[in-house]
This record gives C-alpha cells, sequence and structure tokens, in this order.
C-alpha cells in the first residue's frame, strides 16, 4: 500500500469477501442439499440451510452407494482415485527425475532427440487422441485395471523439464567433490540430487495428485466395470439417470465427497502448492 | 541447450534412465498420434467390413460439415467467455488481495482452493444452483422476471457452462495475477503516487502494462483450459444440448468416435486439435523466449 485511502481499504476488503463469498456459494449449496431427503427436493426452492440428514447420507453413499443407478460404493470410489492420483503422481515424479538427470548430467549421442520426443508430449494432449490411446490401452489388455487408468497419464514433459532447470542450478562444484570422493552417478543422484531436490518434489506432488485425481475423460474410457469407476467419473454415472429426477441429496453428498481430499490438500499444503504451480508454468 | 561443465560418462547408464519415460511416450502419446493421422486419412463403411484411403477428403468435409462449423463457433464463444470472465475476476481478487495489508493470508486460502475442485464437480454444483425447478439462481432470475431453462435454451446453457468453467478456473488466474503484482517493485508505484497518479490511474498505466507478459500467459493456458479440461463439464451438465447449442469440439471428438462410430472423421477432428495444441504450444515457447532477453 503506497498511501492512507479509507475507503478504498473498505472496498478492498468488500471485494475480497465478497469473492470468497461468491467462490465459496456453490460448495455450500451443495453441502446444505446433501443434508436433506429426497423429499426436500421435489418443489419450490431447494433447501438453503443444512437438514438433518447428514450421518445418513453420506453412510449411505460411502457404504452403498446409489445402486439404481448402478454406481458401486463411493468407498471403493474414493479407494480407487487415491490409487489413480498416487500411481500418477510418484510415478511422473519417478520417471521425470530419471530423465532429467540423464538429460543434464551426461554426455550421449541423440540426447538432442531424446529431448524433443518428451517435449512433444506437451503438444499431445489426452483430449486429442482419445480413440487411438484407448485402442492401444485395450489391446494391452488394461480396461479395467489400474495400471490402465495411471501408466498412460504417466509421462510429463513438465516435470521433466522443471527438474532440469532445478539440477541445472546445483553448483558443479558438488558433483566434482561427489566424484572426488568415489562416489559413482548413481550414488550422486541418489545422495545429493534427490535430497537438494526435496522441497521441489514435495510441490509438484501436490499439484500432480489433483491432476491425478481430478481425471475425468481417461477413467470414463478406460472403466468398463463399475469395481473401477473413479469418485470423480462416478458422478457422472449418478447425474446421467434417465427419466426419473435426480437424486440431489445423495449426488450432492457424492460430490462434497469427491472434491474432499484435493482440497484438504491445497488447504494444508498451501505453500507448497503455490510454488508447484508457479514453478510448473516456467 | 546448455550443459553441465562436470558430467558423467557412459552409453548404457543414461539409456536406462531416459528408457520409462521415452517407453511412455512412444507407446501412449506417439504411436496414438500417428494412428491419429493415419485413420483420419481412411474411410470405413457402416459396418465396419471395408476400409478405403480417402486422403484429405475426411478434412475437406469436415469443413463443409454445418454441425462441424457450428462447434468451432461454440468452442470459440465458450472458450473467449470463460479466459475473460474468470480472468477479469482474477484480477480483481488479485489486486484486492495484494493491497490489503490485514488478513491477506486468510482471503487468499478462501480464494484458492477451487483449484482442487474437478470441473465436471464444478458443472455438477452449478447444475444445481441453475436447475429451473429448484436451484437458486434460477428461483432469484424469476423473481426478476426472467424464465431459466437451460434444458431447453441453448444461450442459457451456454451460460451455464461458461460461469461452471470460470468459477473453478479463478482459482488458478488469482495465483498467477497475484504473484505478477508482488513482482513489481514497490518503487515503480512510489514513483508514479508521488508524480501524483491516483490508485486507478497507477493501475492502468503502470500496474496493467507490467502485468502483460502474465496477462498473456494466463490467456493462452485459459485457453488450452476451456479447449480441453472442460469436457467434463459438458459431458455431465448438457451433453453439448440443446441440440447442438454446447457441443465443445473435444466433445465432438468423443461423440463421433464413441457414440457415433465414425472413426475416419473423429480422427480428423483429432488431428486439427493437436494442430492447435501445437500452434499455441509453439507462440507460448517464442514468447517466453523473448521474456528472457529483458
Amino acid at each position: 500500500m503506497v498511501e492512507r485511502r479509507p475507503y478504498l481499504t473498505v472496498l478492498t476488503h468488500l471485494t475480497l469477501i465478497l469473492g470468497a463469498g461468491l467462490i465459496a456459494l456453490p460448495v455450500w449449496i451443495a453441502f446444505a442439499a446433501s443434508t436433506h431427503e429426497a423429499s426436500d427436493f421435489l418443489s419450490g426452492l431447494m433447501p438453503l440451510l443444512p437438514g438433518d440428514k447428514l450421518v445418513e447420507n453420506y453412510w449411505k453413499v460411502l457404504a452403498h452407494g446409489e445402486s439404481s443407478a448402478g454406481a458401486p460404493p463411493i468407498g471403493l470410489m474414493l479407494f480407487n482415485s487415491t490409487v489413480m492420483a498416487l500411481s500418477i503422481a510418484v510415478g511422473k515424479i519417478a520417471i521425470s527425475l530419471l530423465s532429467a538427470f540423464a538429460i543434464v548430467y551426461f554426455r550421449f549421442p541423440l540426447k538432442m532427440a531424446a529431448f524433443w520426443i518428451i517435449f512433444l508430449t506437451l503438444m499431445l494432449p489426452v483430449e486429442v487422441r482419445i480413440l487411438p490411446t484407448y485402442e492401444v490401452v485395450a489391446g494391452l489388455g488394461l480396461l479395467n485395471t489400474y495400471a490402465g487408468l495411471s501408466i498412460p497419464l504417466i509421462a510429463s514433459a513438465t516435470a521433466t523439464f522443471l527438474f532440469r532447470q532445478v539440477f541445472l542450478t546445483i553448483p558443479d562444484e558438488l558433483t566434482e567433490a561427489a566424484r572426488i570422493d568415489g562416489a559413482g552417478p548413481m550414488k550422486f543422484f541418489r545422495d545429493i540430487l534427490i535430497p537438494l531436490s526435496r522441497t521441489n518434489i514435495a510441490a509438484l506432488f501436490v499439484i500432480l495428485f489433483i491432476y491425478g485425481w481430478n481425471q475425468y475423460l481417461w477413467p470414463l474410457l478406460v472403466t468398463t466395470d463399475a469395481s473401477h469407476y473413479t469418485a470423480v467419473m462416478g458422478i457422472q454415472r449418478m447425474v446421467a439417470v434417465p427419466d426419473s429426477e435426480p437424486l440431489w441429496h445423495l449426488i450432492m453428498a457424492t460430490a462434497i465427497l469427491a472434491m474432499l481430499p484435493p482440497v484438504v490438500v491445497i488447504l494444508l499444503m498451501q505453500r507448497l502448492f503455490v510454488q508447484g504451480l508457479i514453478e510448473q508454468e516456467k | 541447450m546448455t550443459d553441465k561443465r562436470v558430467s558423467f560418462s557412459g552409453l548404457l547408464l543414461p539409456a536406462a534412465l531416459l528408457a520409462p519415460q521415452l517407453a511412455v511416450t512412444a507407446v501412449f502419446f506417439l504411436w496414438p498420434a500417428s494412428q491419429a493421422v493415419y485413420q483420419s486419412l481412411l474411410r470405413q463403411d457402416a459396418f465396419g467390413l471395408s476400409v478405403t484411403f480417402v486422403g484429405l477428403d475426411n478434412f475437406v468435409r469436415l469443413f463443409e460439415d454445418s454441425s462441424y462449423l457450428s462447434s468451432v463457433q461454440v468452442t470459440i464463444v465458450f472458450s473467449a467467455a470463460t479466459a475473460i470472465l474468470s480472468m477479469s475476476a482474477a484480477l480483481l481478487f488479485a489486486v484486492a488481495a495484494d493491497r490489503v495489508l490485514r488478513g491477506s493470508t486468510a482471503y487468499k486460502t478462501l480464494l484458492i482452493w477451487p483449484y482442487a475442485v474437478a470441473p465436471v464437480l464444478a458443472g455438477v454444483l452449478w447444475w444445481l444452483m441453475f436447475n429451473p425447478s429448484i436451484g437458486i439462481i434460477a428461483y432469484i432470475l424469476r423473481g426478476l422476471g426472467i424464465s431459466w431453462n437451460h434444458v431447453l435454451d441453448g444461450d442459457q446453457a451456454m451460460i451455464l457452462i461458461i460461469v461452471a468453467a470460470s468459477w473453478k478456473q479463478v482459482s488458478y488466474n488469482f495465483v498467477f495475477f497475484l504473484a505478477g503484482l508482488q513482482s513489481i517493485p514497490r518503487s515503480l508505484i512510489e514513483a508514479a503516487a508521488i508524480d501524483g497518479a491516483g490508485p486507478v490511474k497507477r493501475f492502468f498505466t503502470v500496474t496493467l502494462p507490467l502485468l502483460s507478459p502474465t496477462s498473456f500467459f494466463l490467456a493462452v493456458v485459459n485457453l488450452v483450459y476451456a479447449f480441453f479440461d472442460t469436457f467434463g463439464i459438458v459431458h455431465a451438465t448438457t451433453n453439448g444440448g440443446p441440440g447442438t447449442a454446447t457441443t465443445i469440439l473435444v466433445y465432438k471428438v468423443f461423440k463421433d468416435g464413441f457414440i457415433g462410430l465414425n472413426l475416419g472423421s473423429s480422427a480428423a477432428q483429432s488431428v486439427i486439435l493437436m494442430l492447435f495444441v501445437i500452434a499455441l504450444t509453439i507462440i507460448q515457447f517464442r514468447f517466453i523466449e523473448r521474456r528472457v532477453h529483458y
């Protein structure tokens, strides 16, 4: 703040309070809806304040799911989402660390070619190669498996570039010292590079966990069997019930549960999250 | 490419280190992409029995197809509106958050969490708010004399997906605008203040021009977001309808390929989208190179 302007300060706070309220409103409405029973949604305005069916509704979707829509219990879907998000985050970080190490610390023929092949993945998001990627995964027999859900998404140009940037800032003296002490490349990688990149790894992990958890189109394609549905895609099965009013209270309870884990991750690790977000795009 | 002065020797080890990344890239990126290009040049008959090579005919047909052209138009309207809406709201909040001294951390926390909400969930939340019979926004609009029914009215369905997509994206833009604002040297703002420029004038003549790299970067990211990541919003709430009023390009690739089983046309649409992403990526990288120089 450059100068004192009380009116402007009040206006600033009002803007922020209004903004925060507007951002929170849909989730509040969804939460309120998730604590009522089906008969409260038949006519007129939906309830705006929480009701008394919280435990009942959440227990119902967690343990039983909405069986009429063919959706499995949310407990299972949350588990599937966790497995998928963790595999994607860990897998992406692992293979990107290894390839960044190879690109930065070794001289070998075709290095530029490898670099450009990795770079190409940036230009091919899953949405533009839907059908052929599906055919590859089906051909490998990976439909309805955790491997099929995660492996096709773990190649990452941005993570490789990020670790390349980090490694480039690590002083050469460390490498020399390690070599004089007789450390081989893998020992140097394990005992020096990884510890020095710890914060970057943690920040990237937060971003990638959210990325993995929120995947929609890909799980929609490769899971035809309800036992492998993820929470974020499973909700579509509940929404798309033909010829009947949506079961709002159960849909919203599911939505709240499906958004809870990544939101908690952001709230707990806000600083790492902001760092990871900004770093990844550099 | 910059290199380390000190490096390790060997051929087998770097090859082994790169192998997992390259293998995944080859199997799940390069091969499918080449297949998409190949299939875009073929046409299958209705029963999938025979395949003929048709050259660029699938592409020619697309550009003569009014449903494809209308989908292009829908996508442009949708992504431009989403980018403008979410970026202006985020800029407003970022300027405010940059100005407050007390409670700024709390405000930041309250504004960034929707980043974690999947687009499809954002769609479902707003779908309830806008529900014609029980939703609160439809109720308020009714009070104002506007009859809301996005199931029948294409423009209203478009508004629904724009609002849902923007709501989710505000937090991302907010983080980048705030970082951009905080990197502007205070001395510049103070100098302008001493020269007699008020807050509004300072914003438009000093802050906004200095934010232009951030704004350009965000415009590209938001465009990519609106083109691709919003598939879930459309698929779960409007299903591209009513009619084709909200059929964005990605949704059309999915619909024509998986539901209509028109493989040649779907592949041709994929190839066009690929070219679009490649063009955007190149623009962005050229821009970043330029930014490094000044």
